[in-house]
């Protein structure tokens, strides 16, 4: 068994778990924080996508043990004193989402995504840098807009707060 | 995923250490092979020794045009480096598109090119750029470093530290991915240097990563794109699955060569 | 319309619970002294089953039980069925094999359930699985539809010779011939519509609970059709009597056709729960999706359309065999049969048309009813014939279509369908304007000059949704009615509650049926409460697949509300003391028209409920019901173009511009029609470009079960959509409504295909046209 003691969320957390226990099994299971999800077995599908130390990864391809010590953000933790986060607004407003399974993975990918390009974003990158994220719904239309409405967002709110 | 015994380690001699203190144990560097597979139940590690906390194994270096790479620098880190960047830009444009930015957040240049998959990309630039890769009790060229299919000339517990190399006047990589995995179905990785153009090529051979000498020796002729018109790729010498017959990827070869000379020019 | 009402583009309600990691799906739930379970399934495709030895499993840490076949058979758990019968055309009923949810003595695809697993941890249950020794004898196994019918093939159910489970006709064999015989000019195609796998990004999952106080089930299932799962278990599976099983499908990541039926998994669990006195969670990984998951298509078909001089269609005949794999699902039968050689006539006036459908087992994963169910590979067919045919007759493809157009309503076709209603010109003129088509030569010249190769492409398709009316599918063999229910209930403080046997997994039910109540009472949306999803609380229902919601689902809550205005006004009249027929209810209020007499809907709830001051004799309470079951389908029907650009080096088809005009009739909520539209071209999208079912052949072992080797589309494999609608009302629902939740997948496939033969002047490419196929067509 390991002991794990990390930072989820903004929160103080230590458990034991198996040694081969995933982030996301830990997440899911010992924190109950089952906004995180699982879709496929091999790395690809993005569902289960988190932040770790700033950073998105994928939390079905990380041990939980390799985590201790970090500060994760998981889509429970993204909303802030109860205001929609501007990438969960942008997907609300512009129907970036259908069943939801893939969304907060989606969500936290594009959030990273903005972090790193910011008001640069265009289509084609955006596209591109959504290879590790997996919709069956959306045919990914609306996520590409919402994203772009976020990264406009954000940036505009950067600016003004300049 | 079988049971495993979990170890973080905090330096290269410690991770040495512990690895040929197990039974079956594997280095874990950025995990993004090693743990899908164990998920799957095609590897059972008895452990797993962390290298992702060891400073030593961290960091870029260039001076001049030599170029340094520490086995833990991710993807993420060699593809946002400018000193990289400045000397070899095309070495950040393939680590750019190594899997997707969550993989490559975590995955690293030494567990890249340990574990030799034959689609990965870093292999074709290793051989191309005719690099040094560092391990813990010596230095192995890329030549020698890539035997097969997943297979290195790592000894046990022997550890990839770095890679060094020394940056061409010119290079470009250019891959055609797997429509579904996106592993590279042909990638070619070319480089000009003092000691002439050298070519690698990833994704398509049948004993994985080669160089690819007869278009060495067109490019070194006359480095242009038209010189590699009259080279054959020999389909018997090509990885066949669903995704790419054996001539479909000898191919490829030849167009990404063609298009990698082109960005190179 | 109102802000809220039918026609706006209302953000979803749903989508905060979904956007902030609140949403609950079935994995999600935890129950007290729950346990999870891991199936035991055959690694071969067709083998006898010797013996299961347990011991060695049964001893490994955190193992409860394992339970097998002979079990299941032993406390009577009934066969899996197929709710649809289909008769030969020698009248003689369809061979339909046993399917057992555990195999017992013999398994017959990889991946056939042979036991179940209950281990304290799933990683328990997982390597207690992979220790149960299974003494297999293997047999030889056939994959594909053409090679099992032929003599020597193995057989695969003692109960269907050749291993055909039906040989089924539709239409005039001989008038066809003779059509085909007279004609001007005959377009012939060979046809293979490629198997796949629905992957809904949420895998499957099963939570039983048995409680022996109660002698109750519970069953909560990633289903799209709860009520029918209670249905089928309780009077098929013999799980339990309805009203001792509650079935609840909670939120549900996306289900495409997959998520209809009632798998093993979902009655193993439930009995398992019994069995062992511990509450069974299941949930699927990836691989074992792919394994398991009911996949769509698979038809190798041949097609003639016959033409006169003057271009005009004389016939069209149609032979296919479509592979149902190991076991008749659910729906299998008529998806092949009147789900799809009923939509054949396409949108054009064709006298004389016959379609032959052989079906046959092989040892793969079941095939059903995936996003379009018969529709795209009637379409394909027919999309495919009429641009093959125009280029043969060098004509222009919108012309040739436009000839052939249906233009008087109702339309009998050869293939017992009666379009009701439509407009075919208005989608092919908006789309060709939209996707400027008469320009397309110059963007193809441009292109040239770039080394690419770009190609035009169209399709015209027409579907049939909402199937009905119950009595007719009856006829037809369906095991089912295929109405849905309704029961609007206002609260004493005037808000709502919608109880729908509709099931939202992805469509924005929440949304979208609080609109139509919004428009109709004038209320908020916010007031509005849908309920669905769970047997406790809904009245029986019929579920969601067939772009059925809202044209039947809606339809029967706009028959509740009938009643409930009705029911409101006589209050109301009495109330103000006016005349029932002046009452009339807007912005909230029942009003006295033409006065400014209104009692607020809020009040008149409460009158309803305190029941001081009701008509003489009049029931207290606002709550009312309705079961609706339409007098036909409705026909959605458009025009799509895709223009591609191919690069002949590599054979990468990138596709640079799509247009989809749908005529869906009335549409509640634009924006969730569009994203519904999204959705489907991209399914339709990957199944021309990227996405193929392989087995290899002699083994049987599926080649592509993971991402790694089944080409999921991604954001970069597409292009943002260029989407808008026409308008023609169904008039078989009383909101004017047609279906569009399959239509994006019914009508971009052959136009991809269409488009990728354009660029490359080669029109055999098969789907996928995957870079390798297009660069092998390229060179042929």
């Amino acid at each position: 068994m390991a002991s794990i003691s990390l930072t989820v969320n903004g929160r103080q957390i230590s458990g034991e778990a198996e040694d081969r226990t995933l982030l996301v099994e830990f997440l899911r299971g010992d924190l109950g924080l089952t906004g995180t999800h699982v879709g496929c077995d091999t790395s690809q599908c993005g569902a289960c996508v988190v932040h770790v130390d700033g950073n998105a990864v994928k939390s079905c391809t990380m041990l939980a043990a390799q985590a201790n010590g970090a500060d994760i953000k998981t889509i429970e933790g993204l909303a802030g004193g109860g205001e929609l986060h501007p990438v969960q607004k942008a997907f609300h407003e512009n129907h970036g989402l259908q069943c939801g399974f893939c969304t907060p993975g989606m969500i936290m990918a594009a959030t990273d995504m903005i972090n790193r390009h910011g008001a640069s974003l265009d289509e084609a990158t955006v596209r591109a840098e959504l290879e590790g994220n997996i919709c069956r719904c959306t045919g990914y239309h609306n996520i590409v807009k919402s994203i772009l409405a976020a990264a406009a967002e954000m940036s505009g709110t950067q600016q003004a707060a300049e | 995923m079988y049971e495993t015994n979990y170890h973080r380690a905090s330096s290269v001699a410690e991770a040495a250490s512990l690895v040929s203190g197990s039974d079956d144990g594997k280095l874990l560097s950025g995990g993004q092979t090693l743990i899908p597979t164990m998920k799957q139940r095609l590897a059972s590690p008895s452990d797993v020794v962390d290298l992702r906390h060891i400073a030593e194994l961290k960091g870029i270096t260039v001076s001049g045009s030599n170029v340094k790479i520490g086995a833990g620098t991710t993807h993420a880190e060699v593809a946002q480096s400018a000193e990289i960047n400045g000397v070899c830009p095309a070495l950040c444009g393939l680590a750019a598109h190594i899997g997707d930015p969550h993989v490559r957040n975590m995955g690293t240049i030494g567990g890249s090119i340990a574990n030799n998959d034959p689609a990965a990309d870093y292999p074709a630039a290793m051989v191309a750029l005719e690099a040094t890769i560092h391990t813990n009790s010596r230095d192995i060229s890329a030549a020698d470093f890539f035997v097969g299919l997943f297979e290195t000339a790592l000894g046990d517990n022997e550890i990839v530290t770095a890679v060094s190399f020394d940056a061409p006047s010119r290079a470009a990589y250019q891959k055609f991915p797997n429509p579904a995995s996106r592993y590279a179905m042909a990638g070619v990785f070319v480089a000009r240097g003092s000691s002439g153009t050298r070519v690698g090529v990833t994704g398509a051979g049948s004993d994985g990563v080669f160089r690819a000498s007869d278009m060495e020796a067109a490019l070194d002729a006359n480095f242009s794109a038209g010189s590699l018109e009259s080279i054959n790729v020999d389909p018997s010498a090509m990885l066949a699955d669903m995704h790419g017959s054996a001539e479909y990827r000898a191919n490829l070869v030849k167009v990404m060569a063609r298009r990698a000379v082109e960005a190179a020019a | 319309m109102g802000v809220e009402g039918i026609g706006a583009s209302v953000a979803r309600k749903e989508d905060k619970r979904f956007i902030t990691g609140k949403g609950r799906y079935t994995d999600d739930m935890i129950v007290p002294g729950m346990k999870h379970a891991a199936f035991v399934r055959s690694p071969h495709a067709h083998a006898k089953i010797r013996g299961i030895d347990k011991s060695e499993a049964l001893a490994m840490p955190g193992v409860i039980d394992i339970l097998d076949g002979k079990q299941l058979t032993a406390d009577a758990i009934g066969n899996i069925i197929c709710g649809w019968m289909i008769h030969s055309k020698d009248g003689s009923p369809m061979n339909m094999g046993v399917w057992r949810p555990l195999a017992e003595d013999t398994v017959r695809y990889v991946g056939d359930a042979v036991a179940i697993v209950v281990a304290d941890t799933k990683a328990q249950a997982r390597e207690a699985a992979e220790a149960v020794a299974v003494d297999y004898e293997e047999l030889a196994a056939v994959t594909e539809a053409v090679a099992a019918l032929k003599d020597g093939a193995p057989q695969i159910h003692p109960e269907a010779a050749n291993n055909q489970i039906f040989d089924w006709e539709i239409g005039s064999s001989a008038d066809v011939d003779a059509a085909i015989a007279n004609a001007a000019h005959v377009t012939e195609l060979d046809v293979v519509n490629n198997r796949l796998v629905p992957n809904a990004i949420e895998p499957r999952a099963a939570l039983g609970l048995y409680n022996a106080a109660e002698d109750h089930y519970t069953c909560w299932t990633t289903s799209q059709n709860p009520h029918v799962a209670r249905l089928v278990m309780s009077a098929f599976y013999n799980v339990a009597p309805e009203n001792k099983l509650r079935v609840i499908a909670p939120d549900v990541g996306g289900g495409f056709g997959s998520k209809i039926y009632i798998y093993p998994e979902e009655i193993v669990c439930l009995w398992a729960s019994k069995c062992t006195g511990v509450p069974v969670k299941w949930n699927c990984d990836r691989t074992e999706a792919f394994l398991t998951d009911a996949h769509g298509r698979d038809h190798v078909s041949n097609i003639k359309i016959a033409f006169d001089a003057d271009h005009r269609i004389t016939g069209l005949k149609v032979d296919t065999i479509a592979n149902l794999g190991a076991y008749m699902s659910l729906f299998s039968s008529s998806v092949p049969t009147y789900l799809y050689a009923t939509l054949l006539s396409g949108q054009y006036n064709i006298a004389n048309i016959h379609a032959n459908v052989r079906t046959v087992y092989t040892n793969t994963t079941p095939v059903d009813a995936y996003r379009g169910a018969g529709r795209p590979e009637a379409s394909f067919l027919i999309e495919r014939a009429m641009e093959t045919a125009a280029r043969e007759l060098g004509v222009s493809p919108a012309d040739l279509r436009r000839k052939n157009f249906i233009r008087e309503f109702p339309h009998e076709t050869p293939v017992i369908m009666t379009y009701d209603g439509g407009n075919f010109d208005a989608p092919l003129d908006a789309a060709m304007k939209a996707s400027d088509y008469d320009g397309f030569p110059a963007r193809k010249a441009e292109a040239a000059g770039r080394g690419k190769l770009r190609g035009i492409g169209m399709s015209c398709y027409i579907e049939a949704c909402g199937i009905a009316p119950s009595q007719a599918v009856g006829a037809l063999g369906a095991g089912v009615g295929l109405w849905e229910s309704a029961e609007v209930r206002v609260n004493a403080v005037g808000t709502i509650e919608v109880l729908t046997g509709s099931h939202s997994h992805g469509q924005g039910h929440e949304t979208t049926f609080a609109q139509l109540v919004a428009e109709r009472l004038g209320v908020g949306i916010d007031t509005v409460n849908i309920v669905h999803g769970d047997t406790d609380k809904v009245q029986m229902g019929m579920g969601t697949y067939g772009s059925r919601s809202g044209a039947v689902g809606m339809s029967a809550i706009s028959v509740a509300l009938d009643k409930v205005e009705a029911k409101a006004k006589k209050v109301a009249a009495h109330l103000l003391e006016a005349d029932e027929s002046d009452i009339v209810i807007e912005g909230g209020e029942l009003k006295v028209a033409g006065t400014d007499k209104s009692v607020p809907w809020f009040q008149l709830a409460l009158a309803c409920y305190t029941a001081h001051n009701l008509p003489e004799g009049m029931e207290p309470g606002l709550k009312e019901s309705a079961f609706f079951d339409p007098s036909n389908f409705s026909f959605p029907s458009g025009c799509y173009i895709c223009e591609v650009e191919v690069d002949p080096d590599t054979g990468k088809t990138d596709i640079v511009q799509f247009v989809a005009a749908d005529d869906f009739g009335t549409i509640i909520n634009p924006m969730i029609v569009d994203g519904q539209v999204h959705g489907g071209v991209a399914q339709g999208i990957g199944q021309a470009l990227l996405e193929g079912c392989v087995y290899d052949p002699d083994t049987g072992q599926l080649l592509t079960a993971s991402y790694m080797d089944y080409t999921m589309p991604r954001a970069d494999d597409l292009p943002s959509f260029s989407v808008l609608t026409t308008k023609t009302e169904s008039p078989s629902n009383p909101l004017g409504l047609k279906g569009c939740g399959e239509a994006g997948a019914i009508g971009s496939p052959p136009a991809v295909i269409n488009a990728i033969t354009d660029a490359i002047g080669n029109n055999n490419v098969p789907m996928p046209a995957s870079p390798q196929t297009v660069w092998a067509a390229l060179k042929a």
